[in-house]
């Protein structure tokens, strides 16, 4: 099989069966679990295909370029190492499908959690088979993403919901460190290759970054790997359905971290700040983890912190800075996985059939499930390190290990023995406590439901597993041997050290702690007896030492009173102050480039002044300051004489010949005044509190230090145009866009040319922007409730309806009837003019003054016009404007002629131009940037059109709706959206 | 002769087409109604289409001709929706 379909249907599979299962109905359990399991198992058909080719050593590759200059690939591989992983996440997550599909409630929607685990799924194995690090990284957030959702899964319970977002925050900075770590070591190293990267040890490990890439890395692997003082997530986050349990905490999520340390093993173990920061976690978590299970009142805790000290005992064997020490861990790895996830499974049987998981109320359950029982029985054997199980193999790996340790530290090898007995004498007294609790002793009373032994296929993937230990326990060489030598061998080449994978070795040291540690967690737990059965929830003497509170309490203070606090120093309800401070950094950062670069005099002589431009320019600025003086009091007069200054600006343009942005500037001048009508009327009154008024001197200080940066502002701005203005311009791009305009764009206006070609990504993605904005405004404005002292009818229009009450002749609505008279008839007739214009505008934008922006604010004029004369109801009653539609048509046909140049074969957003002959009219130039134009058209009527009109349907809400048709009704809804 | 006396006849016009949009800049500003104030932007308008016009047969160009067009028909939107504002004390209804 080719390597190309083994490894990217591996990856994809997943993925796309998340898709699918995410689509499918959400009572359709039995399609989802089989779809799940059919892709779990193929996967791991997919990935015994790969073992011939792994299993000599060699390498299943395959990269697809993305970006070659950057060094970044999506590049996939597959070795021994790898190849076992991605087993073990197939094999475990086929088992695991098998087990939810009968744990899982038919009341949940079951589609959703299989969709959610195959993505995950997905994203694991991009973990395990990345041949780039910083896809690997990508891949690790995916995972963590996914185990949000999983663990978050049952949504509707607050513990769910505070378990996923505290794995997703520990577990996602951890990969954020990660990131950065691989963003440094691949500086280290000039390659984010992963066989780059393994072939330069020395490099690495003698290079100045060393010590903070080993550190950032760390942080992303021992967070996932829920490495003391990490730890606290991974109890929390039993919250989660137990097949995600029995799948994410057993083989998979936490296992990405001791798998990315055992990846990175060859080039980055052999120091001193390796083996303290690793080993003194791994030892810390190991201790502490065992401890604390041996005190847990929830089974489903007691599994999750054993679960957390096996973890610290593979990291510390990673630790250790040895060869032998690293093939025990990749041992321990797979014995974990199986025992692990079939204690869960067991966990989630004893839960699923009686309704209870606290150790205090379970007991004797031997005698209802005696099934389940011994199978929990032989795994919790195995994970208490008995012999003939496969948790006494890699145990006593373990064991020889912690005794023939190397360091220059003394103390700690007569530690390290005795350290790794006692932990694993814990672990002895909370597999006797787990066992013990459920199944011996009295019959349960007063439990939930009555206890039976469960579906027979649900106990199916558990049998496997405890097979599985029994199997490698009693045979190891024969059966895990092999695969074990090929994943040592991949992660540690040439080095791989000569091992013996058998039962018995003799009597030896390791035996004797083995013995020791069997004895002591036995009488441990009989020692405990009395205080496990009074006991509350925790351990002694460590009880009040908390990790989860003291990371919630760093939360509350990040996102509550860090946050409060910046807001009461910073924040304002007003926006001037708001505005003060942006113009202030404005002005801060203006200053700071000429004081670097200096602003002296240009090179290009000013010309004289005209008499007539001059003249033009008083007038428009005095209506600048008009503007400006009366913007606080008379909101309306500043408005107007707003007009007035655009204007003057737009005479300038056409003064400068620069047709194009005077008619822009024109158009948007009047739409914005529209706009700003439209706002007027809901703005609220003036803040006028007199109690708050402050002294006269206070308000004098203010008002001139005001005046000092605006003033400042000002001259900066100006300065900074003369300067501009003054300076004959680099010649690069102009000349560029000049000369190629026509023989590339095939159009004469330049201007336009630029926007719909040269530039046309950027135009494209304004124009999202544009789409975005004017969705924004509506879905604000729908929404809307205006200031108590703005909804009250204007006083014009109950002076006019007085008036039309007043008369027994005439009904309410006729003065204004009367008055609009002659606009009405007017711009009626005027509308297909205006259409008519925007048309032209736009058709011959490419090669005169015009375009598609500017078509689409002169057709929206031509609407708003419409509205405003006629009043909504009139309009809607006759035309239909839909905005979203138009909106999304022009965003389809802009991308759409993009995306139609891949299939010419050319880069995204080439454009394209010919001559064509058409009848009557010969020779017409057309391009394909006509069709792009036309997009941008229909999106500025779109947008320009909903904000307007959303604005402008604030007036009929409410108790103003007046009683209509119900087909005004109709199309009134269809223009509006829903209101 | 003709030419000079064109030149001239333009520079003129275009002047007191200055000076007419300065007097109706300035009835924007005094006021003293609202009324006043709007009817001002309108006379602006028009007088900076003729100025547009007057450009461009300065120039000899006739892309003025169309930003004179097209202030022509959309410059009295701003001046409908402002005398609608003040007639009704609101824009769209």
């Amino acid at each position: 099989m080719p390597d190309a379909l083994i490894l990217l249907s591996s990856i994809a599979l997943p993925f796309l069966g998340a898709i699918v299962a995410g689509l499918l109905p959400t009572h359709a359990r039995n399609a989802a679990a089989w779809l799940a399991g059919a892709i779990a198992l193929s996967m791991l058909a997919f990935v015994w295909a790969a073992y011939p080719t792994v299993a000599d050593g060699g390498v299943v590759r395959h990269a697809i370029p993305w970006m070659p200059a950057l060094g970044l690939d999506f590049s996939l591989r597959m070795d021994g190492f790898a190849w076992l992983f991605a087993g073990l996440v197939s094999g475990v997550g086929a088992l695991v499908v098998l087990y939810a599909r009968y744990y899982m409630s038919a009341e949940d929607p079951v589609p959703r959690f299989f969709a959610f685990l195959l993505a995950f799924m997905g994203a694991m194995t991009g973990v395990v088979l990345s041949g780039n690090l910083v896809q690997l990284a990508f891949f690790w957030e995916l995972t963590s993403l996914f185990s949000f959702l999983l663990i978050g899964y049952w949504h509707h319970t607050a513990a769910a919901r505070e378990g996923a977002r505290m794995a997703l925050t520990v577990t996602a900075t951890g990969g954020l460190c990660l990131f950065a770590g691989v963003l440094v070591l691949g500086h280290i190293v000039g390659s984010y290759d992963l066989d780059v990267v393994l072939a330069s040890g020395e490099r690495i490990r003698s290079h100045a970054l060393y010590l903070p890439a080993l550190i950032l890395i760390l942080l992303g692997a021992l967070t996932k790997s829920a490495q003391f003082p990490f730890h606290f997530w991974l109890p929390q986050a039993m919250a989660a359905p137990t097949p995600v349990s029995a799948y994410l905490h057993s083989a998979t999520l936490v296992k990405a971290g001791v798998f990315l340390m055992a990846r990175l093993w060859p080039v980055m173990a052999g120091t001193e700040a390796w083996f303290w920061i690793v080993g003194t976690a791994g030892v810390a978590t190991l201790l502490l983890g065992a401890y604390v299970a041996i005190f847990q009142l929830d089974l489903k805790g007691l599994l999750a912190y054993s679960t957390i000290s096996h973890l610290g005992l593979i990291t510390l064997l990673l630790g250790l800075n040895s060869e032998l020490a690293m093939v025990a861990a990749i041992f321990h790895i797979l014995n974990h996985a199986t025992f692990k996830a079939s204690l869960f499974m067991a966990v989630g049987i004893i839960d699923h059939e009686t309704g209870t998981r606290d150790i205090r109320r379970l007991s004797g359950l031997n005698r209802s499930m005696p099934f389940t029982a011994r199978l929990a029985l032989v795994a919790a054997a195995a994970m208490a390190g008995v012999p003939l199980l496969n948790g006494f193999l890699s145990k006593e790996m373990f064991f020889a290990e912690a005794l023939s340790a190397q360091t220059s530290q003394l103390f700690l090898l007569q530690i390290l023995p005795l350290a790794a007995t006692a932990a694993s004498a814990f672990s002895v007294a909370y597999s006797l406590r787990f066992i013990h609790g459920a199944f011996f002793g009295p019959d349960p009373t007063d439990l939930p439901r009555t206890p039976h032994e469960p579906p027979a296929w649900m106990r199916f993937p558990v049998e496997i597993l405890v097979l599985a230990c029994i199997i490698v326990g009693i045979l190891p060489a024969a059966t895990v041997g092999p695969f074990l030598d090929m994943a040592a061998h991949a992660a540690l080449g040439a080095a791989t050290p000569d091992y013996s994978l058998a039962v018995w070795h003799g009597f030896s040291l390791p035996l004797l702690m083995s013995f020791i540690a069997l004895t002591a967690g036995v009488a441990l737990y009989i020692g405990l007896q009395k205080q496990l059965r009074s006991a509350p929830d925790g351990p002694p003497m460590l009880r009040s030492f908390d990790g989860r509170r003291m990371f919630e309490r760093a939360m509350v203070f990040l996102s509550w009173r860090l946050a409060r606090t910046l807001e009461r120093l910073l924040g304002t309800r007003r926006l001037q102050p708001q505005l003060r401070l942006l113009v202030c950094v404005a002005i801060l950062a203006g200053a700071i480039a000429v004081q670097v670069r200096g602003l002296g005099p240009g090179n290009v002589m000013p010309s004289g002044i005209d008499p007539v431009l001059a003249l033009v320019w008083v007038g428009g600025a005095a209506c600048a300051f008009g503007a400006a003086w009366l913007a606080k009091f008379h909101r309306l007069a500043a408005l107007i004489l707003l007009g007035g200054t655009g204007l003057v600006t737009c005479v300038t343009f056409v003064w400068f010949s620069a047709p194009d942005l005077a008619l822009t500037q024109l158009l948007v001048e009047v739409v914005t005044t529209i706009l700003l009508l439209l706002g007027l009327r809901w703005l609220p009154k003036r803040i006028d509190n007199p109690a708050t008024r402050q002294a006269e001197v206070v308000t004098l200080t203010r008002r001139l230090r005001d005046l000092t940066i605006a003033i400042s502002a000002g001259a900066g701005m100006a300065g900074l145009a003369y300067g501009v203005m003054t300076r004959s311009p680099p010649e690069l791009l102009a000349q560029h866009f000049l000369a190629r305009a026509y023989t590339e764009g095939g159009g004469t206006n330049v201007v336009n040319v630029i926007l719909v070609d040269f530039r046309g990504f950027d135009t494209l993605g304004e124009i999202t922007v544009l789409a975005a904005v004017a969705l924004v405004a509506y879905a604000l404005l729908r929404r809307f409730r205006p200031a108590p002292d703005s909804v009250e009818i204007p006083e014009q229009q109950r002076d006019q309806s007085a008036y039309d009450e007043a008369r027994p002749d005439r009904s309410e609505g006729d003065t204004v009837a009367d008055w609009l008279l002659v606009p009405s008839v007017l711009t009626r007739l005027l509308f297909p003019v205006i259409i008519l214009v925007a048309a032209y505008l736009l058709l011959r934008g490419h090669d005169q003054p015009g375009g598609g922006f500017v078509a689409g604010l002169t057709a929206s004029i031509a609407i708003i016009l419409q509205y405003m004369i006629g009043g909504t109801h009139w309009v809607e009653d006759r035309l239909r404007v839909p905005p979203l539609r138009w909106m999304g048509v022009g965003l389809l046909l802009a991308a759409g002629t993009g995306l139609a140049a891949w299939f010419f074969g050319r880069p995204f957003m080439t454009s394209y131009f010919s001559y064509l002959g058409l009848p009557l009219l010969g020779e017409v130039p057309t391009a394909s940037a006509l069709v792009f134009d036309i997009g941008v058209f229909a999106l500025v009527v779109g947008a320009t059109v909903l904000i307007l009109i959303a604005l402008a349907h604030q007036s009929v809400r409410g108790q103003r709706a007046v009683p209509r048709s119900s087909e005004g009704r109709a199309a009134a809804t269809r223009v509006a959206g829903d209101d | 002769m003709t030419a000079a006396l064109l030149g001239w006849s333009i520079l003129v016009a275009q002047l007191f087409l200055g000076l007419g949009m300065g007097c109706a800049a300035f009835r924007l500003m005094r006021g003293p109604r609202a009324q006043d104030r709007v009817l001002g932007l309108d006379t602006m308008y028009v007088n900076a289409t003729m100025l547009l016009l007057t450009f461009g047969i300065r120039t000899g160009s006739t892309h003025y001709f169309e930003a004179a067009l097209v202030i022509a028909l959309l410059g009295f939107v701003a001046t409908a929706a402002l005398a609608k504002f003040l007639m009704r004390g609101e824009v769209i209804e």
